[in-house]
């Protein structure tokens, strides 16, 4: 089981979800969050004051799969959340211990 | 028959009584009551009604006439409205999250505090004249006695006193709470009401007085004793110069605001700034059409400039954003619509549309070099631009009306009293920019000089500023205990 982290342009999000439920990807969290990679921030000017916003709003989309979902999941979100563009997000991939589903306290892969 | 023989017998007697009881009594003219008026002399009062003229005699004397009475009752609404909430949410949505309720209690405490000043002697020393001074009015309207529903004939025929009293207050309100800008986010709420309440008598009531009031210095168009001959229509000296300037004054005696130049201080919210906007874009009918104090053909005359230059100023700000800048931003129409009625203010009823445009398009570009560039250059930190906007856009006001003047718009211009003083020369053949030059130099003197002295005193007497501690946290808190926006 793995643990994946998307962190991905907002405008994204509807199309990495269709493309994330087409592979069979049941349930997702997501998150609305701020941050910076390459793209660094921006700048703001009001009558003539100029201020650098370093942090960029992204949406964060949090999945857990069984292990023989882990590539097409992957590839589901790289391919709809690419615009090849700088500021197209990261993909992290964490091993995941265990998984409980708290209504029928099933445990592991028939927990994800 | 026998009740008439009756009345006239005793009308006899009282006659006769008359002449018993005395000379002065005797005198009075008990049995022969006033002719009733006739026909013409009730259809002149009638025309003078229509015409915005002196009734003279007649039924119609000591009587408000509804139109404008009815006009200048909304305008006095419309420019209150200007202050609650539309100068509080333009100048609120511009602070940082943590002071937007510090410049709305400060909006709302200015209000209060001069409306009660405003009663116990503020009206009678701007529009008394019993001091039979062109600096200061008068003690006859203190506790605004005798201030009532009958017209008070030195400024308006047919508009009850007690509205134009409400109407020129809600000036001597906007006009402080405008200086609230320069000094946002870092100037205690006592020590503002303070500078308040003595900027009020030192510059306030005699600058209006000598402006507005019937023996002022400067009032051109209804003294006719006037040593300056200046005009200003709506108040550019009177409101926006000495607001401005005074702004300028105390900012930097206050100091900048902790991280000035360092720490992020952009706008809360240009949502909010916007909707202020808009409500002073609307308020300001009543300041600059009102400012006619008659529903009549110099306030259509005042509509229709005000809108005029508000609309170009604002686009001309927007475009030079977008030209050299690559994005026209909200704040930049904002404030472009702000300047464009700051600066058609002293003019609003004194130049025609041509007249207008030519201010919007130099609104909409002075006052945006001076907010852009000059602070940068100078580095003083007029937090919310009261300067940049308001000095300068009333400064720019008051030197193009001496320019754009025109005569055909305002019969005040050329009538008896401007042409007893000279004015309605000065108009006709030019040479007005002189005189609007003298007001200026004598509203620049007055406002920085007495800034200085009651910025220094209230310093001395209980502080300026807040702690840093509290400041850092916010004036929402520390001045009010209260917060803006809960989560």
């Amino acid at each position: 089981m793995k643990f994946i982290t998307a962190i991905i342009k907002p405008f994204k999000l509807d199309e990495v979800k269709e493309a994330l439920s087409a592979v069979g990807i049941e349930g997702m969290t997501v998150t609305e969050v701020k941050g910076y990679g390459r793209q660094k921030g921006h700048t703001e000017i009001y009558r003539g004051s100029e201020y650098t916003v370093d942090f960029l709003p992204k949406v964060k989309i949090e999945i857990a799969v069984t292990d023989d979902l882990v590539g097409k999941a992957v590839e589901a979100i790289t391919k709809s959340a690419k615009t090849g563009k700088i500021g197209d997000g990261k993909i992290f991939v964490l091993p995941l211990e265990e998984v409980i589903r708290i209504r029928t306290d099933e445990r592991g892969e028939s927990a994800v | 028959m026998k009740s008439l023989l009756n009345l006239i017998r005793f009308r006899l007697g009282l006659v006769a009584l008359l002449f018993v009881t005395g000379t002065v009594w005797a005198q009075t003219p008990a049995a022969t009551p006033a002719a009733p008026p006739t026909a013409e002399e009730r259809i002149a009062a009638l025309e003078a009604y229509i015409n915005n003229a002196d009734p003279v005699k007649g039924p119609l004397v000591g009587v408000a006439g509804p139109g404008h009475n009815a006009w200048m009752m909304t305008s006095a609404a419309l420019v209150l409205f200007m202050t609650l909430p539309g100068l509080a949410l333009f100048y609120g949505g511009l602070v940082r999250k943590k002071n937007v309720l510090s410049v709305l209690a400060q909006c709302l405490g200015i209000t209060g505090l001069v409306t009660i000043m405003w009663w116990a002697f503020g009206y009678s020393f701007v529009f008394g004249k019993s001091f039979n001074s062109p600096f200061l009015g008068g003690t006859e309207f203190l506790f605004l006695k005798g201030v009532t529903s009958a017209p008070n004939t030195d400024y308006a025929y047919w508009v009850s006193q007690n509205v134009f009293s409400m109407y020129q207050m809600m000036f001597a309100i906007i006009t402080p709470a405008l200086i609230v800008g320069a000094v946002a986010e870092r100037m205690k709420f006592s020590a503002i009401l303070l500078f308040v309440a003595i900027w009020m008598i030192v510059v306030y009531f005699p600058l209006a007085h000598m402006v507005w009031g019937a023996t002022g210095y400067m009032n051109g168009v209804w003294n006719a004793d006037a040593a300056i001959k200046a005009i200003d229509f709506a108040g550019g000296t009177v409101v926006h110069m000495s607001s401005g300037w005074s702004a300028l004054v105390l900012c930097i005696i206050l100091g900048p605001r902790l991280g000035f130049g360092k720490e992020k201080m952009a706008p809360h919210s240009m949502v909010l700034c916007m909707v202020g906007t808009g409500m002073l874009w609307v308020g300001w009918y009543g300041f600059n059409a009102g400012s006619a104090v008659a529903a009549d053909g110099v306030a259509a005359n005042a509509f229709m400039t005000t809108t005029m230059a508000a609309a170009v100023a604002a686009f001309t700000w927007g475009m030079i954003e977008k030209i050299f800048r690559g994005h026209a931003s909200i704040l930049g129409f904002c404030s472009g619509a702000v300047a464009g009625l700051v600066v058609i203010t002293p003019a609003a009823g004194f130049v025609d549309t041509t007249g207008a445009m030519v201010i919007g398009v130099l609104a909409g570009a002075v006052p945006y070099l001076a907010c852009t560039k000059m602070k940068a250059i100078f580095g003083y930190d007029d937090a919310l631009d009261t300067f940049g906007v308001h000095a300068v856009g009333g400064t720019l006001g008051a030197l193009l009306t001496g320019f754009l003047v025109a005569k055909d718009v305002n019969g005040n211009l050329t009538a008896a009293v401007a042409t007893k003083n000279g004015l309605a020369k000065l108009v006709t053949d030019g040479g007005l920019w002189l005189e609007q030059v003298k007001a200026i130099g004598l509203t620049l003197v007055l406002s920085l000089v007495a800034t200085v002295v009651i910025a220094y005193l209230v310093k001395a007497l209980i502080g300026l500023r807040p702690t840093p501690e509290a400041e850092s946290q916010g004036l929402d808190i520390t001045d009010h205990q209260e917060e803006g926006y809960i989560n």
